[in-house]
């Protein structure tokens, strides 16, 4: 592998992570607070899973950086974080969390497949067993999906509030970045635009099916993973308040 | 089945109720039972049951804070088995005729307690090391006990809870004796958490054998077989040497070791503080409530939608 590829790779690896850690962080939010006890466990259980996938990418990103999981984690600034903005906007109501995992558990799959097949083995071999949790998370989240949008009229506007919000933020998953066409080329990864089509088939025939509109418009205009919302900023900052007061310690 | 002492045959079924739990036998759902130990194993259960759910808020206000990823994994796991037990311990108490609603509208409207413990602030990251260490130590001493107790379903519940319990102290521990090592600000850290704690946990056994209401009548039904200064004596041998260790101190200047019995004597708990926070007076009590009362009210329509969706399905 040469320095750009490994580049490409391992920034790659960023994305992978940066998407899971922050969602796993705004998901942990709910622990404690969700609407019935049951969904406490369960969801929580989500967002763990979601900090272990960042924390296997972080560790096969290490192997081609050096760079420590934690010190990428806790000292690096909002503009260096490559997750989309999707996972950064603050909690509202339950719809708008769970309608937000459902997208990206989508996405996930049909990702993983993909990356499943990469020609890098620790990539493939990670993406293989990653797969496999993600299944579950499916299952949860489509499972939610069906009962509040066919639920009672609130549970439905809800649903389609969270979906009208969360759309055109959820096609930022699909952008292709530099390092994608680098990655696609040597058929390490396929670029993420080309899982656009059927994230779109399976996630608007469960949504329509569940009584949701599937919006047409497009704002805010779709931007790459270098762009963030101010909200990335509050949330790192109280991500990494401990970390950072305390630089030399360890934890 | 639930007896009643105006039942003529009260007297013979209660012999022999109490002859069962002498033999150590367990009584489990649907066997004959005094009201009294009903109502006393409901109160217990749920109490229990809403401080693991009210327990979730002092820790789970730091998941987003932990200061590396392997800590924030760990606590995100705790709090999530606190939310698991809570789940246990809530069915346990269904089997004694107690619905979820009503033991949630107790909580909500202050008529059932909850571990007084909760009602204290967690103002640094170490303070997980100290709830884990100590607070769940203190819970565990109390869970042990209560694992061999004559109700069948609470018996059970405590003894899985009680492994896992067995984890989120050692992992409380660990960071307290790591912390103690650790940088000057670390150690300052770690003391200032034993600090605060130290009495808290002292209060979570409950008052005096002396002052406690409704210890004869659970002793003698075998829901509890320690006293409540029996457990927190032995909380206390087994703290003070260990954190003696690590170089911390304990934060009673009254304690002395007595040579005679091999026990630790603390100094005089303060009472006052403790039924002020029982009575709903603590540093945190309004704002526990409020964070649940938020969360069921903001989780109404989702139930709601949940309920008209099982309909639908019929």
């Amino acid at each position: 592998m040469n320095a750009h590829h490994q580049s490409a790779l391992a920034q790659k690896l960023l994305f992978l992570a940066d998407d899971e850690l922050i969602l796993a962080h705004r998901n942990s939010e709910w622990t404690g607070h969700g609407p019935i006890l049951e969904e406490d466990i369960a969801f929580t259980n989500i967002a763990l899973d979601e900090m272990g996938h960042a924390a296997t990418w972080h560790r096969l990103r290490q192997e081609l950086t050096g760079e420590e999981v934690d010190t990428a984690v806790f000292f690096r600034d909002p503009a260096a974080y490559r997750n989309v903005q999707l996972v950064e906007l603050p909690n509202s109501d339950w719809a708008f969390s769970m309608l937000r995992q459902y997208l990206f558990d989508v996405y996930e799959l049909v990702h993983l497949a993909q990356l499943a097949a990469s020609s890098y083995r620790p990539l493939a071999e990670a993406a293989a067993k990653i797969r496999i949790e993600e299944i579950y998370h499916l299952r949860h989240t489509a499972a939610w999906v069906t009962r509040l949008g066919l639920g009672t009229a609130e549970s439905n506007q809800r649903m389609q509030a969270a979906l009208d919000t969360h759309w055109p933020y959820a096609h930022q998953l699909f952008v292709e970045m530099p390092e994608d066409a680098v990655l696609a080329e040597m058929g390490t990864a396929v670029s993420p635009t080309s899982l656009l089509d059927e994230w779109q088939q399976i996630t608007t025939a469960h949504l329509t099916q569940a009584n949701l509109i599937i919006p047409t418009n497009h704002t805010p205009p779709t931007t790459d993973r270098a762009d963030h919302t101010d909200h990335l900023t509050s949330l790192l900052a109280e991500m990494q308040s401990v970390a950072r007061q305390y630089p030399t310690a360890v934890w | 089945m639930y007896g009643q002492e105006t039942d003529p045959d009260y007297p013979t079924k209660l012999a022999e109720f109490e002859a069962r739990i002498a033999r150590g036998e367990k009584i489990e759902p649907g066997d004959w039972m005094p009201e009294r130990y009903r109502k006393q194993l409901v109160r217990m259960i749920s109490q229990h049951a809403h401080s693991e759910v009210v327990g979730m808020l002092p820790e789970g206000a730091w998941i987003t804070r932990a200061p590396n990823l392997r800590r924030k994994q760990v606590l995100l796991a705790k709090v999530q088995d606190e939310a698991g037990h809570g789940q246990y311990l809530y069915h346990a108490a269904e089997t004694l005729g107690a619905t979820r609603e009503e033991m949630l509208q107790a909580l909500l409207t202050g008529q059932a307690k909850y571990s007084s413990i909760f009602n204290y602030p967690t103002v640094t990251w170490s303070d997980m090391g100290a709830i884990g260490w100590l607070v769940d130590g203190a819970a565990i001493m109390n869970q042990t006990m209560l694992a061999q107790c004559s109700y069948g379903p609470y018996s059970r519940a405590m003894v899985r809870i009680c492994a896992e319990e067995g984890f989120h102290k050692k992992q409380g521990q660990e960071m307290i004796i790591q912390y103690a090592q650790g940088t000057p600000e670390q150690k300052a850290m770690a003391q200032d958490s034993i600090n605060r704690f130290w009495w808290p946990t002292l209060m979570m056994f409950g008052p005096h054998d002396s002052a406690s209401t409704n210890s004869d009548e659970l002793t003698r039904w075998g829901i509890k077989t320690k006293s409540n200064d029996q457990l927190r004596q032995e909380f206390v041998n087994e703290l003070v040497p260990l954190l003696h260790a690590l170089g911390l101190e304990v934060p009673d200047p009254d304690l002395r070791y007595d040579e005679e019995s091999g026990n630790w004597i603390s100094g005089e708990i303060n009472w006052n503080e403790f039924w002020q926070v029982v009575k709903g007076n603590g540093p945190m009590n309004a704002a526990r409530l409020q964070a649940r009362q938020e969360a069921h009210d903001n989780g109404r329509w989702v139930r709601e939608a949940l309920a008209a969706y099982a309909e639908r399905d019929v």
